[in-house]
């Protein structure tokens, strides 16, 4: 393909992602006050990494039963605030014994 | 030690193992953008400045099978929505007062994980603390892209696939320990599971992209525990 069409795919993705990104905070001056919105933009976080963490990370894995078993590992040690790194490693591991 | 380099250090702490993590997810998207016949230059550029998974995964997709650039457009809007909720709850996390450049730039940062640690943050999120966790995680990000394309089809399979769990790993790590002494967060991590996994079964629902699914379950979601459960205001940003 022409190199110079690569460019443009790429920069297209460069400039829609980040104003994405930037448009919220253009729209929202300080502090908003609704409860509703706030206690919104609370739970928002928690929830997206929930939907995308499940079933997506036992589908990752050739056979469902390595995902699962690596899910579950992850949540008890994040319950006992394992911490990032350890966790992430622990679920990588579990996954390459049982793949 | 001054503030601002206390927030330089805990932001590389903490964006360390993200960076980690980011080398070995972006390590295997390398393999699928050399594909679509990208150089690693290319993917390096792309990486740096877009950071986005999903993202990068549907652009390199529509790049190999010569989309029209409206797709890739779209396909940017759709897949990264969740960008633009998470920069809205950023939004409240930064001090007021703050100069808009700095919440322009602390809004470019956000992925799933830098915002996770940006808002898991004690009080209003320093931009220093969000920046050099980005930093630190971005180099990291196009890195192991431009390695991935490259080097990628030298890893076996296997070690790939159990290093694409790691990004899994660090959402869990984000998520479960506030559920632990906040029951309605716990409730709404046990719905999002449940819903999601409904939806990736159910007839028509189950053929919508991740990133539709993402958006949608997340809005609902979101808006019926805040309906149900509103939160307790604070003025130190914390909620």
């Amino acid at each position: 393909m022409e190199q110079h069409r690569i460019l443009i795919y790429i920069l297209l993705a460069i400039v829609v992602t980040n104003l994405i990104r930037m448009t919220p905070m253009v729209l929202i001056k300080g502090q908003i006050r609704n409860i509703f919105v706030r206690s919104f933009l609370y739970y928002v976080p928690y929830v997206t990494l929930a939907v995308m963490t499940f079933p997506d990370m036992v589908l990752a894995t050739p056979t469902p039963l390595p995902g699962i078993i690596a899910l579950i590992v992850g949540m008890v040690a994040a319950w006992f605030r394992l911490g990032l790194l350890p966790v992430a490693a622990l679920c990588c591991i579990i996954a390459y014994l049982l793949i | 030690m001054t503030q601002r380099r206390q927030d330089i250090l805990h932001g590389l702490r903490d964006g360390f193992p993200i960076a980690l993590g980011y080398f070995a997810v972006s390590f295997s998207l390398g393999i699928i953008a050399a594909k679509a016949g990208l150089s690693a230059q290319q993917g390096f550029l792309c990486s740096f400045f877009t950071r986005a998974s999903a993202g990068e995964y549907g652009t390199y997709t529509l790049i190999g099978a010569q989309a029209a650039y409206v797709e890739i457009i779209v396909m940017c809007l759709v897949v990264n929505l969740r960008y633009m909720l998470m920069s809205a709850a950023l939004s409240q996390k930064i001090a007021p007062g703050t100069p808009g450049y700095h919440r322009l730039l602390m809004a470019c940062c956000v992925t799933d994980e830098i915002f996770g640690i940006s808002i898991a943050h004690p009080g209003y999120t320093p931009p220093a603390y969000t920046y050099s966790a980005a930093l630190i995680s971005t180099i990291f990000w196009a890195t192991g892209c431009a390695l991935g394309i490259t080097a990628g089809c030298l890893l076996p399979q296997h070690i790939v696939t159990a290093l694409s769990l790691s990004l899994y790993g660090m959402f869990l790590a984000i998520i479960i320990p506030p559920a632990r002494y906040n029951r309605n967060v716990l409730y709404a991590l046990i719905a999002g599971f449940i819903l999601s996994g409904l939806c990736a079964v159910a007839p028509v629902v189950s053929q919508w992209s991740s990133g539709m699914r993402t958006v949608v379950l997340t809005i609902i979601i979101s808006s019926v525990a805040a309906w149900l459960k509103p939160i307790k205001l604070k003025d130190n940003g914390a909620a």
